[in-house]
């Protein structure tokens, strides 16, 4: 979790800003890369804005190198950064061999009942892995994308159970994450956690199911109202046999339950298979605007009313199918957009309970030795990773935000902010939050609810909530070292002795994404001024 | 008990009632009741706007009455809540997780009710208990996920509504801004009927709630969609936590287990100064695929002691005669137990409603195990029947301004 100390150009005097409130400082620092020469550094506004969309609460060290560089040169430097596998490494029983489906059939009701645990526990282990990878992971923005995929092919450990296969199907979405969305939509079709998620394993010619033909042109490609019921139909008799080998957990063709007869599919003829039917489903323009859609939502802003965003949504939704999908080529697109940088949209989006979570710890370099912890607090604040409520997704945006988790989540900063002497006395009530989770967590994973825990169990867990409590507890806040390097960085980029008022200027706009709501009075200052501005309604956005 | 009759769902209808929702709580904000915000920044408007029909009942709206939803989470198996022992084909359907007669708490000549919810007994002697059988509605779906949806917007099986139907009541027709809340959901998760506007507080201790509202930070400010989001919640949470909550301790026992600690909160929520108009409880698992007796058991005896001492609560701070209370839940289960011991996704299911002004008694019609669809109940209640039940004869409010369609309302409250 070391990051080294970097030059800070949170100090103002180099974009000449001193003494300028919010909106004025956005403006010229708009007014100076609106120019889009390439040489143009965009600053510390702009590289907080972008660094927040593409990752997760950029750290002094991001901001200030991202700062110094063109717009159109950091987001290049952003997309040639990208991964396709993970740096930290996975928890150990992924070389394992998995529990062949097979044996879990015809196994007694304790061996089953042992598998159950063992998937919980699993689960749990692949959660923190993931978390872990989004703090440290050299690319925050694979990170995101992993994520997006993971919220629009949707699979949740609930129905898999198998955590093996959501463990491949993330090291899928990570591959492909930012290549060609049509080798990625065929790939992840057969996926095997999604032939089980969305029950193509007993979609057979005899008995056609219907679940993912319907999911396929619903969510994934074409959207609601671009499809007929017949067309569905159709669809899925395209995709009988593709199916799970009840021994490896791998996908299979089988030929034998496969429909070979004539299908009609958006008024095309012919003998398709699933992947000809996948084919047809791409050569829709509709495709591209579901997925244009989301990307918007996702990096931009939270609809596209108004006419212009509808414009520009299809332009770039042009471009993504003019490119053959290429992912990159659209998100570069969609990253350079007048919308992306527009005043409007700064502060626009709410950020999900991993973008508030990870991005916390990052923001404010907070060292953590286990991220289990706080995978279970980002279920409890409502996204639980690995299983999402269902195949649409979480619905994001505003709804992240009730009374119960905006609470959990200035809970949460309070704790870090607070100094020890505030940490006991709450010890213990605000895990509830996780403690909670963890018992979603149970029953997502285990398909039902509680009542199967004997004592044992009950006290087990009991004790598991109590460690990850203490984890939670113990995590700090190093206010010394954290200031140390903000001033280390206003030293460098000249500011020093430019005084308190920048200071604080720098400081707010660091940790927040626009101006205040509640203005923090001067003379507040260090960890208590850190605590202010977590605390305010803005700090929920990004 | 008869069956009702199918209404019509014709296109001009649904048009109309689309137009009706439209008009009473999206024009102030449109995205607002999309986005799951309130009609909070539109004040009273929200009452100028209405239409002529909803505005003449404006007056009847009576919030001083509490409505308080329980939603068993997973979908409740009713044959095994309200057991038909009397029907043979009861026990040959369930070979295995068959209740037995003389275990069950007597309700009638014909059915009994599980005997874990023997807490319930007094209140059914004391006429305070109906039981709803046979709740359910056409073409239904199996989904958790998307009949939930069809429970909570009070939609046909095929339309899509994204307010829930009690949001949609509190934006006809307004919660007095005196209110500390419109509506208080107790659990960390989604507001199900309450959801998509209102003055909505979601809590999952009432103390926690009261100690961390400092944390709030209202304000106002200039800003997108979002940030006026945070800060309506913000300002909820405020507004809130000046009256809720606080009052005196009460005496009533309240059971262990997650369910007995809802109904604490909720007691807590209702002790304080401030009113609000509904509350929501959830009681989880009750998704019984496997090895459903010991599980089911533990679940109803958690409802059953927490919806006693629920009353108690509420008897102690006389509220009692002021509180309606019905459970609701996705679906009932399969007619046939499955090869886990268990239950698969079923249809219709018996629900309750309780409090000091409910008729006891049985109502909607006992499980016909001889007429099954796809093994699946035909349910003999539409859920929306109970919706307009509760708005019209509890809240005084006419149905049709939150309801799409019409729905035999039944005679379950006394006036």
């Amino acid at each position: 979790m070391a990051r080294p100390a970097l030059a800070v150009t949170l100090g103002i005097a180099s974009l000449g800003l001193c003494g300028a409130g919010w909106a004025q400082s956005l403006t010229a620092v708009r007014a100076a890369s609106d120019g889009a020469s390439r040489s143009v550094p965009m600053g510390v506004a702009d590289a907080r804005h972008l660094l927040g969309r593409v990752g997760f609460g950029p750290t002094f060290g991001e901001v200030d190198a991202y700062a110094r560089l063109s717009r159109a040169d950091a987001v290049e430097r952003l997309l040639s950064d990208v991964k396709t596998s993970a740096g930290a490494p996975p928890p150990a029983w992924v070389n394992e061999p998995p529990t062949p489906p097979r044996s879990l059939r015809e196994g007694s009701v304790e061996q089953r009942q042992a598998f159950q645990q063992q998937e919980i526990r699993r689960g749990l282990e692949l959660r923190a892995w993931w978390i872990g990878e989004m703090l440290a992971g050299p690319s925050p923005l694979t990170e995101r994308m992993t994520l997006f995929w993971h919220n629009h092919f949707t699979s949740s450990q609930q129905k898999v159970r198998f955590v093996h296969l959501m463990y491949r199907q993330n090291l899928l979405l990570r591959e492909k994450a930012l290549g060609n969305f049509a080798d990625l939509l065929h790939a992840v079709s057969k996926d095997p956690a999604m032939v089980i998620y969305l029950d193509n394993a007993s979609n057979r010619r005899d008995r056609p199911n219907e679940n993912f033909a319907r999911e396929v042109m619903e969510l994934f490609t074409l959207g609601e109202g671009n499809y007929s019921e017949t067309d569905i139909r159709e669809a899925a008799r395209a995709f009988t046999g593709w199916s799970i080998d009840p021994d490896t957990g791998s996908f299979r063709w089988r030929p034998f339950i496969h429909d070979s007869g004539e299908k009609t599919v958006l008024g095309q003829k012919g003998n398709f298979n699933g992947d000809a039917v996948l084919d047809i489903l791409l050569e829709q323009p509709q495709t591209a605007q579901t997925v244009v859609g989301k990307l918007w939502r996702e990096f931009v802003a939270p609809d596209f009313n108004r006419e212009d965003d509808r414009g520009e949504v299809n332009r770039i939704a042009r471009v993504f199918r003019d490119s053959r999908y290429d992912i990159r080529t659209t998100l570069r697109e969609l990253l350079l957009s007048q919308a992306f940088w527009a005043e409007d949209n700064r502060a626009a989006l709410v950020k999900s309970p991993v973008d508030f979570v990870v991005g916390t710890l990052r923001q404010f370099d907070v060292r953590v030795s286990d991220a289990m912890p706080f995978a279970l607090v980002t279920a409890g604040l409502g996204q639980n990773l690995f299983s999402p409520p269902n195949v649409k997704g979480w619905p994001g945006g505003e709804a992240w935000i009730n009374s119960a988790t905006l609470l959990s989540r200035k809970q949460f900063v309070e704790r870090l902010f607070r100094g020890d002497e505030m940490r006991r006395t709450d010890a213990g009530m605000s895990m509830s939050a996780s403690g909670e989770a963890q018992g979603e967590a149970r029953r997502d994973a285990s398909g039902q609810g509680q009542g199967q825990g004997t004592a044992q169990a009950q006290l087990r867990q009991a004790q598991f909530r109590a460690r990850m409590s203490r984890a939670v507890d113990e995590t700090r806040f190093d206010g010394e070292r954290w200031f140390r390097k903000l001033e280390d960085g206003a030293t460098l980029a000249g500011n020093k002795g430019s005084g308190n008022a920048v200071r604080d200027l720098s400081l707010e706009r660091f940790v927040l994404a626009s101006a205040p709501v509640n203005p923090v009075p001067a003379g507040v200052a260090g960890r208590e001024r850190l605590r202010l501005l977590t605390l305010d309604p803005v700090y929920q956005l990004k | 008990m008869s069956h009702f009759p199918r209404r019509s769902t014709g296109s001009s209808a649904r048009r109309e009632f689309i137009r009706r929702l439209m008009g009473v709580s999206l024009a102030p904000a449109m995205r607002s009741v999309a986005s799951g915000v309130s009609v909070l920044f539109a004040g009273g408007s929200v009452a100028a706007a209405a239409p002529a029909a909803a505005a003449s009942t404006m007056a009847g709206a009576d919030y001083g009455r509490l409505l308080i939803l329980v939603e068993l989470k997973g979908g409740n198996d009713g044959l095994n809540t309200l057991v038909p022992f009397a029907d043979p084909a009861y026990a040959s359907l369930r070979p295995r997780i068959a209740l037995r007669r003389e275990e069950l708490v007597h309700v009638s000549e014909r059915e009994g009710l599980h005997p874990s919810l023997a807490a319930l007994q007094p209140l059914w002697q004391g006429g305070e208990l109906a039981l709803i059988r046979g709740v359910g509605y056409p073409r239904p779906n199996l989904s958790h996920f998307r009949s939930i949806e069809i429970w909570d917007t009070a939609s046909a099986s095929e339309q899509y509504i994204s307010q829930g139907w009690v949001a949609r009541a509190f934006a006809a027709h307004p919660v007095p801004r005196t209110f500390a809340a419109d509506g208080v959901v107790i659990g960390n998760g989604e507001a199900g009927p309450l959801s998509g506007g209102g003055r909505v507080v979601t809590l999952a201790s009432t103390e926690q709630f009261l100690r961390q509202a400092r944390l709030a930070a209202p304000g106002r400010a200039r800003g997108g969609r979002a940030l006026e989001h945070v800060l309506k919640v913000e300002d909820d949470i405020t507004q809130a936590a000046r009256t809720l909550g606080g009052g005196e301790l009460l005496k009533t026992q309240m059971p262990d287990g997650p369910f007995g600690n809802a109904v604490r909160n909720a007691a807590q929520v209702l002790a304080g100064r401030g009113n609000v108009a509904a509350l929501r409880l959830t009681l989880n698992g009750f998704d019984t695929h496997q090895n459903q007796p010991g599980i089911h058991a533990n679940l109803l005896r958690q409802l059953g002691d927490g919806l006693a001492a629920l009353k108690g609560s509420l008897v102690e701070l006389g509220r009692w005669d002021s509180t309606l209370i019905m459970t609701y839940a996705e679906f009932g289960r399969r007619a046939q137990e499955n090869g886990s011991n268990g239950t698969d996704h079923g249809t219709a299911s018996v629900h309750f409603a309780l409090g000091g002004r409910v008729k006891g008694g049985l109502y909607g019609e006992a499980p016909r195990l001889d007429r099954l669809e796809d093994g699946n109940l035909v349910h003999a209640v539409d859920f929306r029947s109970l919706y307009a039940t509760a708005l019209q004869r509890w809240w005084g409010i006419e149905p049709a301004s939150v309801l799409d369609g019409r729905f035999p309302q039944i005679d379950l409250l006394k006036t």
